[in-house]
């Protein structure tokens, strides 16, 4: 069996590997040396469940995720869809003008979705993004959580801010574009929240 | 260049002379007396007394210690914030009285850049690391980004010294009560279970606390408590630590502050630092604690770099976070 890791981050390796005769990806939650095994094999098993429960929850609010296959709380494995797609970090910048307006505007529009039902992400950036097949869809909510507070709403939208200014400095608009698509498709004040995110950029945080 | 800085945000009022030597820090004298409340939490008039007391004499002493007299010094700098209102009015004051009197430059420093800077100063190899910055009020994951010493986490509520003191004070300890907690859990064998809480990059204590004192109520072993608490919050400040490290792509990790004494935290560190090929360091123990010599290095760096700073500037700041600073020294 043929596997390959795509990406190696602080707490998780993400790898291309076979499930069933699939090619499937799996977000594999490494164990921490520093840490007493009571500590760590709870809290693995505690975030990986949450992050499955959030990415199926996502689902029914109509946000495009991966499909999960397995979650195996003990060993901190996610099975899920190999989505074949582009990450939006790589395409957003070779977009013309147009098509990137509205790809922000659809971004912006699924936020709000998420938001709608109190899903936080958690990691909202433009690599955590897929574009496939006309659909944008969310992945890794490793940092997710539920919680129906404007302030963590305003956070979640603030780190994609951020994101867009360091990686895509040169299209100064494009928060606009999703700010535009979240107030469409907000249900709750979406003013409130575009305060919060004043607030939280006057407070100057940075992550 | 000699510079004098005087340390005044908390308990402790320090006086430390350093004097810099090719970009390197040499520090000649570092004195310190720590104000030890008789119960309770620090209060902050008292400790400012405590310091107005004190700080004469410190800054004779560590003239003295280091071998020289007060015209060999050439800057005064003092710790600006953020910190306890009167104590940092109390340096501010001594700081600003001695420059004038002698005519040499005043410079105020912020005092969580000064942790960070001092490893960076005396530490041999220690040149761009990610700060885990452990005090009784701070904590804080530093690093440097695009022009700014930028906080990539911090505590949310308490920091984790503040958090060690309340807890041990419902056992009755004595300030610190960092050490006698870790000498308790030494003997812990079971552990019970704590709130971790990790916002994002952040960190809360607050809720673990009273998860804590819960047990004590409950009659559970207290060596089992300090050991649990131990390992709950210094896993989850690891944790933090090792996050920002990824995001910054950062393979030197620093760990300062009070509460950089406690072995198990410093085994948790290295650990993480090993098992990601990164290098851990920690100062010397006089320079990990609130201290003058870290803040006259940090007023030699600024000042170095071209910075001045009127009286009229001086004015402290109990509020001044980390990424306000312009870092004028370094690329």
């Amino acid at each position: 069996m043929t596997e390959k890791i795509l990406y190696r981050g602080a707490e998780a390796v993400i790898c291309l590997t076979r499930y069933r005769g699939k090619q499937v990806v799996q977000k594999r939650r490494v164990k921490k040396s520093y840490r007493i095994k009571e500590i760590d094999s709870q809290l693995i098993a505690s975030r990986t469940k949450e992050e499955a429960k959030l990415i199926a929850l996502a689902r029914t609010c109509g946000v495009s995720v991966p499909l999960i296959y397995d979650v195996d709380l003990a060993g901190g494995i996610i099975t899920m869809e190999y989505l074949r797609g582009k990450r939006i970090k790589d395409i957003l910048n070779t977009l013309d003008e147009t098509e990137r307006n509205h790809v922000c505007f659809k971004i912006g529009e699924s936020i709000a979705r998420l938001h709608n039902h109190d899903i936080i992400h958690g990691d909202i950036t433009t690599s955590n993004m897929i574009l496939l097949n006309d659909r944008i869809h969310f992945i890794d909510f490793g940092l997710g959580s539920k919680n129906s507070e404007v302030e963590a709403k305003g956070v979640d939208l603030h780190v994609l801010m951020e994101a867009f200014d360091s990686t895509h400095s040169q299209y100064p608009h494009c928060f606009k574009q999703v700010f535009a698509g979240y107030e469409k498709e907000f249900n709750g004040d979406a003013s409130m929240v575009k305060r919060k995110i004043d607030d939280i950029v006057r407070r100057g945080r940075y992550r | 260049m000699i510079c004098l800085g005087i340390e005044g945000t908390a308990h402790t009022i320090g006086v430390g002379i350093v004097k810099e030597v090719h970009g390197r820090c040499r520090v000649l004298s570092n004195l310190m007396k720590t104000y030890v409340p008789e119960k309770g939490g620090i209060h902050p008039r008292e400790a400012a007394n405590h310091h107005a007391a004190h700080i004469a004499d410190l800054i004779q002493d560590s003239l003295a210690h280091a071998h020289l007299d007060f015209l060999s010094v050439d800057l005064v700098a003092f710790s600006q914030g953020p910190g306890l209102g009167p104590c940092l009015r109390t340096a501010a004051t001594a700081a600003r009285a001695l420059a004038f009197s002698l005519e040499k430059p005043l410079m105020g420093v912020n005092h969580c850049v000064a942790h960070l800077e001092i490893g960076r100063g005396t530490i041999q190899n220690c040149s761009d690391p990610v700060l885990l910055y452990v005090s009784g009020a701070n904590t804080q994951v530093i690093g440097f980004a695009e022009g700014k010493y930028r906080v990539f986490g911090e505590t949310l509520d308490i920091g984790i010294g503040n958090c060690l003191d309340k807890f041990g004070r419902t056992l009755g300890m004595e300030f610190p009560c960092g050490p006698k907690i870790e000498q308790f859990a030494k003997e812990g064998r079971t552990y019970l279970q704590l709130p971790y809480s990790i916002k994002g990059m952040d960190i809360a204590f607050s809720g673990l606390l009273t998860a804590a004192q819960e047990y004590v109520r409950q009659g559970k072993r207290v060596e089992d408590i300090c050991y649990s608490m131990q390992e709950t919050t210094f896993a989850a400040l690891t944790e933090v630590t090792e996050r920002a490290m990824a995001h910054t792509e950062k393979n030197e990790v620093l760990l300062s502050g009070g509460v950089a004494a406690n072995a198990r935290l410093r085994e948790m560190v290295k650990t993480m630092a090993t098992d990601r090929g990164a290098t851990f360091f920690v100062p010397a123990k006089d320079l990990c604690v609130d201290n003058g010599a870290m803040i006259a290095w940090l007023g030699c760096l600024m000042y170095q770099s071209g910075l001045r700073m009127t009286v009229e500037e001086s004015i402290i700041d109990q509020r001044f976070r980390t990424d306000m600073v312009e870092v004028s020294w370094r690329d």
